[in-house]
């Protein structure tokens, strides 16, 4: 065995804590090792090649590659061994960067800390063994779980490369919150006139296939081969009957806050959320529907021409494969009940963003006047409030929900727009305006529309003959500041939405401590996950606007693309491995297996002449967690790429 | 390979515990990487081994570690829910809870063995972890089973 060390200076980033050098050399005094070399950047292409001629002039046969994460590189360094001609899996990473370099100072401590990580790695891999890749076949067809811009967007970007998309959405019309804006910022375009284009866009294509008022219930599987379980919920509407006439509602009797007026406006039992929902077919909400609630009314079924209305309609659960998952679920408003200083709840004429949103659309609950809640009045002076949720560690969230600046500019121009005599006034913290053309467009609300900008925080909101009082700082003149406001717009943060962690679960995709999905690679993969085949967009890996929506949602789609043009999926064959000679047929790897991929089967004994039962692993079923090789009396059973003989080579080169 | 030798309770003031880490690749391993990546510093005592999850490890590579003359041995995993492979760390959770009455039951002090819970964006909770970890092993003192060869 000759076994090849390559120490990695990664610039300055391992070599200013690690004496690289004196690693190699201490490497080279190993057991085995034929080789060791430094190198400045050995992902870089001179330093593969350096690896490379190694192989082929030393002849090495293993090789250590002492530089960052396997996570990162991993990959690199085994197609660099196939290139140089030897199997892919007889490489180890020595991780002397994130486990080393950057979290010691100490230059002794870290390069003796180093030197053992590196004599670990040459310990495991003198055990390794050559792997084949196995190769499964993938299911040509794309999940999107969230019918928001980003979902649209990717379905939009899939159904275009001609790949079958399946869109899967909670509400009962695709959308999500873009469909609720009035414009949108810097460039005041109208929401709904560039979002509904693309709505009915996805919707008439024969690739995509959209299912709203639907939830994904169950995901199970791996790349190429998903397979998910969607509820469609029962609309109590047959989507293929239905004109979307409007019949049905214009009788309804009943009258409940609408939700996607935000509870300034009224719907009606049987409803469609907002005019130009896709599908076009209104849902029966149960909860409120007289016949749900008393057999009474059914006046939609009377007045409807096409029969549609089915109300013993039930849920319908279907099961579908899929061989990649783009997860576009959003975002859901800060809850800023927390605040109780701002009076949110109490006082009716302290609203939020997305309220404001509904409030200037001319189509909205008050056609378009900014009106106050209370008493309906037109609002003159209005104070914005930044920052609601965000950047507050104590009752909020750490980080910056990044659009609420720009939104928050946008209704000071509307409100002018809306009304001349209006006077906005915002309280801020910080203008994070980076974004093409933002920057202009703030200054642009402060110079031509008149808003008046107040560096600082609020204390206190409270009523007083009418007027909400609005008490606060402004820490650049330092001057204590009372206004008497007929509205209050507070921009509330973006989170995560409530059960992000449960779909997060079921994908098993890892999310962070405030619930966002978290990416595999902040800067370098921002739209993938640890879970191969699951790919994000949109805010529910972090706040966005729709420009980046948009963007990350097309980031996502060519990397599901990506996957489905290739024939078949290579898989890794880091998975479980079966010694019939000493399995006992004793079947606790059968139980304990989370994926049902070990099963018995009958094998000759040669010696005793006789058959008895062994464990076998499906190859394509079994995802390598090795959780079978611990509960196995025999050790019969083990893992490639973490065998018990490479872990307990590691245990004894401590 | 594995040289048993009784250490000198009477131990060097400048003794330094060695601790084992098995961190499970999704979860702590991703965890202790942006530990890095966020460049947080913590002690050098704790050496990383990587395992696929929580789940793949037997309870006698502790042992082995710990026979091996380890100060310390940590296991550390995904969040309860959140193991990628769906339920190895409930498999590790109880494999470990039965360790370590085990270890004390054999006379082995229980703070030798420890597990924990760290997830890929708790890179600040992984240093905290091994600053605590070191802290407490220093306080066990050295494990006197025997002698990790020496770098």
């Amino acid at each position: 065995m000759k076994i090849g060390v390559f120490v990695c200076h990664c610039g300055t980033n391992i070599a200013q804590t690690v004496d690289v050098e004196e690693v190699a050399k201490a490497a080279a005094k190993l057991p085995k090792v034929k080789f060791a070399a430094t190198y400045k950047y050995m992902c870089s292409s001179p330093g593969q090649a350096l690896i490379v001629e190694a192989i082929k002039e030393k002849a090495l046969d293993r090789i250590v590659v002492s530089a960052c994460s396997p996570n990162l590189h991993e990959k690199t360094f085994r197609k660099c061994l196939e290139d140089a001609g030897i199997n892919a899996y007889l490489v180890e990473m020595a991780n002397i960067r994130e486990h080393c370099s950057w979290v010691h100072r100490d230059k002794l401590e870290a390069t003796r800390k180093a030197i053992e990580l590196v004599r670990l790695a040459v310990a495991k891999v003198s055990r390794s063994r050559p792997l084949e890749k196995t190769y499964v076949p993938i299911e040509k067809k794309v999940l999107i779980i969230g019918g928001g811009i980003s979902g649209i967007q990717s379905a939009i970007d899939i159904a275009f490369a001609k790949y079958p998309v399946v869109i899967v959405e909670r509400e009962p019309s695709i959308g999500g919150r873009m469909a609720g804006f009035d414009k949108t910022f810097p460039t005041l375009d109208c929401a709904a006139c560039i979002l509904t284009p693309k709505m009915v866009t996805v919707s008439q294509n024969k690739y995509v296939t959209i299912h709203t008022y639907s939830e994904v219930m169950e995901v199970t599987g791996h790349v190429g081969d998903f397979t998910v379980k969607i509820r469609k919920k029962a609309r109590a509407v047959d989507l293929n009957k239905c004109t979307g006439c409007g019949a049905c509602f214009a009788k309804c009797p009943v009258k409940v806050d609408s939700e996607f007026d935000m509870g300034l406006g009224k719907r009606t039992a049987i409803y469609v959320p907002f005019p130009q929902a896709v599908p076009n077919v209104p849902v029966i909400d149960r909860e409120h529907c007289l016949w749900f609630q008393k057999k009474a009314c059914g006046a939609c079924k009377k007045v409807c021409p096409f029969g549609a209305i089915e109300y013993d309609m039930q849920d319908e659960i279907i099961e579908e494969k899929f061989g990649a998952i783009i997860v576009a679920t959003g975002f859901t408003q800060f809850d800023h009940s927390v605040y109780g200083e701002y009076g949110y709840g109490r006082y009716k004429d302290v609203i939020t963003g997305l309220h404001f949103e509904r409030m200037v659309n001319s189509s909205g609950p008050t056609g378009g006047k900014i009106a106050r809640p209370s008493d309906g009045k037109s609002a003159k002076d209005v104070v914005f409030i930044h920052c609601i949720g965000s950047r507050d560690e104590q009752k909020g969230v750490p980080y910056c929900s990044r659009v609420c600046c720009m939104y928050t500019a946008k209704h000071a121009l509307l409100l002018k727009e809306h009304d001349k005599d209006a006077q906005a006034y915002v309280f801020y913290i910080d203008i994070r305006a980076a974004g093409k053309n933002y920057e202009e467009f703030v200054k642009k609300v402060q110079d031509e529309y008149g808003a008046i900008y107040l560096r600082g925080r609020v204390s206190r909101i409270f009523e007083k003959a009418g007027k909400l009082i609005v008490r606060g700082a402004d820490t650049l003149s330092g001057a204590q500041i009372e206004i008497k406001a007929d509205l209050v717009v507070l921009a509330t943060g973006l989170v995560a939405q409530d059960d992000a962690a449960t779909l997060a679960q079921m994908l098993h995709i890892p999310y962070d401590q405030n619930r966002l999905f978290t990416e595999l690679h902040p800067k370098l993969a921002p739209v993938e996950t640890i879970t191969n085949g699951i790919f994000l967009t949109g805010a529910c890996q972090s706040p966005k606007d729709i420009p980046d929506a948009v963007a990350t949602a097309s980031a996502a789609s060519v990397k599901a693309l990506g996957l489905l043009i290739q024939d078949r999926l290579e898989k890794e064959p880091l998975i479980a491995k079966v010694d019939t000679d000493l399995c006992s047929g004793c079947k606790a790897c059968v139980t304990a297996c989370p994926f049902n991929a070990i099963e018995m089967k009958e094998v000759e004994v040669k010696k005793l002449k006789r058959k008895k039962s062994v464990a076998e692993v499906v190859k394509g079923v079994c995802t390598g967690c090795g959780n079978c090789t611990a509960v196995c009396r025999m050790s019969a059973i083990d893992l490639e790429g973490f065998t018990n003989r490479q872990i307990i080579e590691e245990i004894e080169a401590l | 390979m594995t040289q048993y030798a009784i250490r000198n309770t009477q131990y060097a003031k400048d003794w330094e515990p060695r601790i084992v880490g098995f961190l499970c690749n999704w979860c702590s391993y991703a965890g202790a990487d942006l530990a890095g990546t966020s460049r947080m510093e913590y002690p050098a005592n704790v050496t990383i081994i990587r395992v696929p999850c929580s789940g793949r490890m037997n309870p006698l590579f502790v042992l082995k570690c710990l026979m091996n003359g380890a100060d310390g041995v940590l296991v550390s995993g995904c969040h309860t829910g959140d193991c990628h492979y769906s339920q190895g760390n409930y498999y590790a959770r109880r494999r470990f809870a039965v360790l370590k009455r085990f270890l004390e039951y054999i006379g082995i002090d229980p703070r030798r063995f420890q597990m924990s819970w760290v997830s890929a964006s708790e890179g600040a909770k992984w240093a905290r972890l091994i600053c605590e970890l070191v802290s407490e092993i220093k306080e066990a003192g050295p494990n006197n089973m025997g002698t990790i060869k020496d770098a």
